[in-house]
């Protein structure tokens, strides 16, 4: 018998003790409760900024303003090559993500990209690398992330982020610049990934 | 072997005459650690350990509660997480073959394990078709479990711990002691120690100016893996939770040396515990609500990667899956110890735990250590073959702290109790001294005569006794001090009270039940 046959015949004489006609609807699990959000930006920002990171809020039209004052001082930046061109900032240079070498990445200064969504309760920004989002490299070689959340990109808990979103596409989930609690279980940012994570909430 | 694959274990042997412990052959535990109280014993003398483990499973128990205090529905998350994963286990295999077809058809290869040695093999095998001698890893209790390094090392492949925590372990030449920081024992001060001294001969050196603060060695770490990072073309992982009806992968952290394993190397490969599948991705929502704030004390980690599959152009584009037994299947057919496959290893218990506060993780002898590990490995070993697994039931109090933490309601104390029976019943019949107690006793309360017969014998000895004791318990009760061995294996510990001049019988008869 091969390794799987093996382990499926384990598996199934363990579970002698399960009646033949029960099937896993039939083990039930309690509904919850949606917690009730009331200003789902206002905690998203608050809950981001609990994390270290830097959250401005502004207007479509104050954008390219506050774009420009987040990456004061970087040199060379990577944008995704779908980054919407109204979102490409003046000042530094853009240097587009055309599968370069990790190498290369780690030369660059800082990267610019939006979001899929955004979770008000636990203050964190989804990527699924969808445009504009960059493939997941891109956002995480580079020092800093400048990432663009929409207002109407928020969501209020984590149900519903999970129901929004398509498991079939990679995802990262981002709280807070890298961190590492491994020394004494005191929280320390900055470790592997941006160690700078600046979030602009437009709308 | 490469060059630091071998110095590794060179370095082992020349620092003791003794090979250093290694996961055992079915993995679990680490040969070499006494029972349990022989290890506490020397555990507790250790002033400096308890101060570190104070230290931080206070800091975390603070954390744990102010987050969890903050969601209304806890309660329901935890009858949830707990639901979910009885779903998942009671029809284990149909959610395997599941999880397999929808990992192959996004393009993974899976692999099936069923003991350490087969899962070892197949990821030497892989590794050693990529012609690398070295892997980065993510952390991963399930390759700490099979003694994949171990494995590794003697196929000449270095394995990189990348996870600060494995890194100082690693660094240290020492072993894990708790599930999510396996370096708690090592205070600030310790770390940069091992940093200054270790850290050049793995690669690049620690800065020669490395102070203690936290920061800057987090820094330092950040500086001595980048290199690792960017050249790797093998990555091995584990993963939190394996989605079986999308074959979706998620493995949370916190530093993003988790995504720069499973994003930036050619070939992936991750060894994931049978234990780990949940039926649908929206039940993902229950477990990334529960772990963080069990785990690390924080409404969210910094980092959660997902995958499934092989991604066009983003990530490695060849991935492997290991579906791992190694023992699981055991703990699955023990019906009341099965609930221990619902854990999600966030290591709340451990740091609720008196025990575990006090002995630390070393203690336990096992990769699993704390409450959860006093469970798990005797399940994943078996009970009656070996003294120090044996000893791992009686490792609580059985407070029940532990349950009340758990974000899937496992009751580690029952389990406990359950294997306590399973250990007394594995040495039945082996001639002990309780045995022989309870034979006699037995003898003793067969027939009245015969307990009228000692209880006379002990009234006699009690007025003896009382004339000549001078020690008192609490309430002033008169009390023997230290008796001769055998009986001092128990009075060394405890107040033995002298027997009464006069027993209740005695005393019925005399006084017609007190009415003369």
């Amino acid at each position: 018998m091969n390794a799987r046959d093996a382990i499926l015949a384990r598996v199934r004489t363990a579970l002698r003790d399960v009646p033949r006609d029960e099937t896993p609807a039939d083990v039930e699990v309690p509904r919850l409760t949606a917690p009730v959000v009331p200003d789902p930006v206002g905690l998203f920002a608050e809950r981001v900024a609990d994390y270290k990171a830097t959250v401005v809020r502004c207007t479509p039209a104050e954008l390219p303003d506050r774009l420009a004052e987040a990456l004061d001082g970087v040199g060379r930046l990577l944008v995704p090559t779908d980054l919407p061109p109204d979102l490409h900032p003046a000042g530094p240079e853009l240097v587009a993500d055309t599968h370069l070498p990790v190498t290369a990445l780690d030369a660059l200064d800082g990267v610019l990209t939006t979001a899929r969504l955004g979770i008000a309760e636990t203050g964190t920004i989804v990527l699924d690398h969808g445009p504009g989002q960059g493939r997941r490299a891109a956002t995480l070689v580079p020092d800093l992330h400048v990432c663009v959340v929409r207002t109407d990109q928020v969501v209020g808990g984590v149900s519903d982020a999970v129901a929004a979103l398509d498991p079939h596409r990679p995802q990262t989930w981002i709280s807070g610049p890298s961190a590492t609690s491994d020394i004494e279980l005191d929280r320390v940012e900055g470790v592997h990934g941006p160690r700078t994570l600046h979030v602009l909430l437009v709308g | 072997m490469s060059e630091l694959a071998r110095e590794s274990s060179t370095r082992r042997s020349a620092r003791s005459a003794e090979p250093a412990p290694r996961a055992s052959a079915r993995g679990a535990t680490f040969l070499g650690t006494p029972p349990f109280p022989t290890a506490a014993k020397a555990a507790l003398a250790d002033t400096q350990l308890r101060r570190n483990l104070a230290h931080a499973t206070g800091t975390i128990r603070g954390k744990r509660a102010a987050v969890v205090a903050e969601v209304d529905n806890w309660e329901e998350l935890r009858l949830a997480g707990a639901a979910l994963k009885d779903r998942t286990l009671r029809h284990l295999d149909t959610y395997l073959t599941q999880l397999e077809t929808a990992l192959t058809k996004a393009g993974a290869t899976v692999h099936w394990a069923g003991d350490a040695a087969e899962a070892n093999r197949i990821v030497v095998d892989i590794a050693r078709a990529h012609d690398t001698d070295e892997v980065v890893k993510v952390k991963s209790m399930a390759t700490v479990e099979i003694g994949l390094n171990e494995a590794l090392a003697d196929a000449g492949i270095t394995a990189w711990e990348t996870d600060l925590a494995e890194l100082i372990v690693q660094l240290g030449d020492d072993l894990p002691s708790h599930i999510l920081v396996p370096a708690i024992h090592r205070n600030r001060s310790e770390v940069r120690e091992i940093f200054l001294r270790e850290m050049g001969r793995a690669g690049k050196p620690a800065p020669a100016d490395l102070t203690d603060e936290p920061a800057r060695l987090a820094a330092a770490a950040r500086e001595h893996l980048r290199e690792k990072f960017l050249r790797a073309k093998v990555a091995v992982s584990g993963a939190n939770f394996a989605v079986a009806e999308t074959g979706t992968l998620a493995v949370v952290e916190s530093e993003g040396n988790g995504r720069m394993c499973l994003t930036l190397p050619e070939v992936l490969i991750s060894v994931v515990g049978i234990e780990k599948l949940v039926p649908t991705w929206e039940d993902l929502d229950v477990f990334l609500q529960l772990l963080p704030r069990s785990s690390t004390g924080e409404r969210m980690n910094p980092y959660t990667s997902m995958w499934t599959g092989v991604t066009p152009g983003d990530g490695p584009q060849e991935v492997h899956v290991v579906l791992l037994d190694n023992g699981r299947t055991d703990v699955l057919a023990d019906e009341v110890g099965r609930q221990a496959l619902r854990c999600i290893r966030c290591s709340a218990c451990l740091n609720v735990c008196p025990v575990y506060e006090r002995t630390g993780g070393h203690s336990y002898g096992s990769v699993y250590p704390g409450p959860i590990g006093a469970i798990l490995t005797p399940m994943l070993r078996g009970v009656g073959h070996d003294e120090q697994v044996d000893s791992l039931p009686y490792a609580s109090s059985l407070c029940g702290a532990c349950f009340e933490v758990c974000p899937v309601r496992i009751d580690i104390p029952e389990v406990l109790v359950h294997l306590r029976s399973q250990v007394v019943d594995a040495h039945r019949g082996r001639p002990s001294l309780q045995g022989a107690a309870m034979k006699a006793a037995s003898w003793m309360f067969g027939r009245s005569a015969r307990t009228a017969a000692a209880e006379k014998l002990s009234g006699l000895g009690s007025r003896v006794l009382d004339r000549t004791v001078r020690r008192r318990a609490p309430g002033g009760r008169r009390a023997l001090g230290s008796l001769p061995w055998p009986v001092s294996a128990w009075s060394d510990a405890r107040d033995t009270p002298v027997p009464p001049p006069e027993s209740f019988r005695a005393w019925w008869s005399r006084t017609d039940g007190g009415r003369r």
